[in-house]
């Protein structure tokens, strides 16, 4: 495939948006994400890449669910099971040398492995609908209970210990080598810059994907899988593959959340994380990348908020938003704006031809 | 030699034989008809030879080859294609998109519009190219999926009641798609209950009653042939 065939999938029929306006409105949020740090101090700046952090895994549930319709409970699973991966390889390696970025690597593949050999069961074994949310909410759960009873000194990986319910802490942030002394990415500017570079590459190539041939077979799949094979798709393939996809990105956010923070706890692959990114999801759009993009940081902003001021219930108000958007938009409330947004432009166009 | 074979093909569902021990022959270029009352198991034959379903035993022969037990996609790859009985259209897709999905396995990008269009034109739906697949009219739908279903340029093409819901309009326009389609070389299966379509385009009619072959011939003889009748007056009776 050529460079130009390349971007013009950025735009079609899979993604809202397209044409110069809706590429200025990007340009515009893009500027303001780069000239943000300018006018914010480096504290602040290090807790909106927290932000970021979660975007990848919010991304991958709107690719398997929102494309693929393959309703996913395991993305927590691949997230921590890449948090802990980058956690031992680099207690027990460093960071000298850009390991911590051979680790990033490292981390993901094996997340992704995961998912390939889960996913091959579930997918030639012709597991489909709720049943699929059910398997893989008991892997997630099922590894956050393993690793619970991980307390005890036995349970190490070389120099890393499990540390059960307390979790694993003290692994070196992502540290670049440089010219002049390596480049240590705290939850500071750098990191920020780090992650929205990958914020922006991710979004842009999952673009590519959705509205590639291989996207078309995926939303087919969705649409109905029975004429999807019957034009001749190995349909298991396919969702196997967007399902190892969705969990390399998730692995993505488990080994950020992990950097950012120098530590992860099985919570993180607890019932209430694995329910989070599907209100994001759900909430935002599932069925268009932007929607899922900006859905996420709203919601994730907008709790953030909630706890500051009142911690308890910001859960709760989760819950609300959930039934309040099946019951209103049952498609997501960012993508019922849009759709509005582009109502009204296509007929300002029409009235002023 | 024939395009499709069953030899002796058996299925059970628990205590039920949909498929006793059926040998039929479809033959390259024809038009051939399936009919038979409900229950006959028309469409669990389909499901057989597209491998949705596993025979209990027997074989399944296309080309010559024994594909009785290639996954579905195979079959498809090897030149069957088929239209199902309730419209299986990508319905939250546009008309262009579902062609698109069809065509994009077998057909370089370069080659796709040509193609879109040439469909688009065969089916009479260029007005709807870019309208939802779900907000189509019943027979729009069913026309949409025979487009997607021939896209493939199989050699067999099953159509599973292909006029169901149509207007008697309607469904001589769907008989006269499939004959444009025989006439360029595509051997064609169809399920049907319309009578008139399968006097318009059959040009052999086998009757399943009970999961067996009961009758073969042209549509004079099927018509003529009174324990035919019997078997749908008996059917009515039963329902009455």
């Amino acid at each position: 495939m050529s460079l130009m065939s390349l971007f013009h999938h950025l735009e079609g029929p899979q993604t809202k948006g397209r044409g110069p306006a809706f590429w200025a409105a990007f340009g515009v949020a893009l500027l303001a994400a780069l000239a943000y740090p300018l006018f914010s101090d480096g504290y602040t700046v290090g807790n909106t890449a927290y932000f970021f952090v979660w975007v990848f895994i919010a991304l991958s549930l709107c690719l398997i669910w929102g494309y693929g319709g393959a309703l996913s409970f395991g993305q927590t699973a691949f997230f921590g099971i890449a948090g802990y991966g980058y956690g031992i390889l680099t207690l027990n390696f460093g960071a000298a040398y850009g390991f911590t970025l051979i680790a990033v690597l490292i981390a993901i593949a094996i997340a992704a492995v995961v998912a390939l050999l889960l996913g091959y069961f579930m997918f030639f074994g012709r597991i489909e609908g709720v049943f699929l949310g059910i398997v893989t909410l008991a892997v997630t759960l099922m590894l956050e209970r393993f690793m619970a009873q991980t307390a005890g000194p036995e349970w190490r990986i070389g120099a890393a210990r499990l540390n059960g319910f307390n979790g694993m802490s003290g692994m070196p942030p992502i540290t670049i080598p440089w010219f002049d002394g390596p480049i240590v990415l705290v939850a500071d500017i750098g990191l920020y810059y780090f992650i929205l570079a990958l914020v922006i590459f991710v979004y842009l190539g999952l673009r590519i994907l959705v509205n590639s041939s291989f996207g078309n077979v995926i939303v087919a799949i969705r649409e109905n899988p029975e004429r999807a094979e019957m034009l001749g798709y190995d349909i298991r393939k396919y969702q196997l593959i967007n399902f190892v996809i969705g969990a390399a990105l998730a692995g993505l956010s488990g080994v950020l959340y992990t950097a950012w923070g120098q530590y992860i706890t099985p919570s993180s692959m607890g019932m209430t994380s694995a329910a989070l990114p599907l209100i994001w999801v759900a909430v935002g759009g599932r069925s268009d990348l932007t929607s899922t993009l900006i859905g996420t940081l709203v919601v994730l902003a907008g709790f953030q908020a909630l706890t500051i001021y009142g911690s308890q219930y910001a859960l709760v108000v989760m819950g609300v938003l959930l039934v309040l958007t099946v019951l209103i938009a049952p498609n997501g409330l960012v993508l019922g704006a849009m759709n509005v947004i582009g109502r009204i432009g296509a007929r300002t166009k029409r009235e002023r031809p | 030699m024939a395009l499709l074979e069953l030899r002796d093909l058996n299925k059970h569902f628990g205590g039920l034989h949909v498929t006793n021990s059926v040998n039929l022959a479809f033959e390259p270029g024809e038009i051939h008809c399936l009919i038979g009352p409900n229950g006959a198991g028309k469409s669990t034959l389909f499901r057989l030879i597209l491998g949705e379903h596993q025979p209990g035993s027997g074989d399944i022969f296309f080309a010559g080859d024994n594909i009785t037990h290639l996954k579905s996609f195979a079959r498809i790859a090897r030149g069957l294609s088929v239209k199902f009985q309730v419209p299986g259209v990508f319905k939250g897709l546009s008309v262009r998109q579902n062609l698109e999905i069809a065509l994009q396995r077998t057909h370089r990008a370069a080659e796709l519009d040509r193609e879109i269009d040439r469909l688009l034109a065969f089916l009479g739906l260029e007005a709807e190219r870019n309208q939802t697949a779900g907000n189509l009219s019943h027979g729009q739908k069913q026309w949409l999926e025979i487009g997607m279903a021939t896209s493939l340029k199989p050699r067999l093409l099953l159509l599973d009641e292909p006029t169901a819901g149509m207007s008697p309009e309607e469904t001589f326009q769907t008989g006269e798609m499939v004959q444009r389609l025989n006439a360029e070389g595509m051997t064609v299966v169809a399920i049907e209950h319309d009578m008139a379509f399968v006097r318009q385009v059959a040009q052999r009619v086998t009757v399943l009653h009970l999961g067996q072959v009961f009758a073969q011939g042209s549509i004079d003889e099927i018509v003529a042939d009174e324990r035919v009748a019997a078997i749908y007056l008996g059917q009515a009776h039963h329902h009455a």
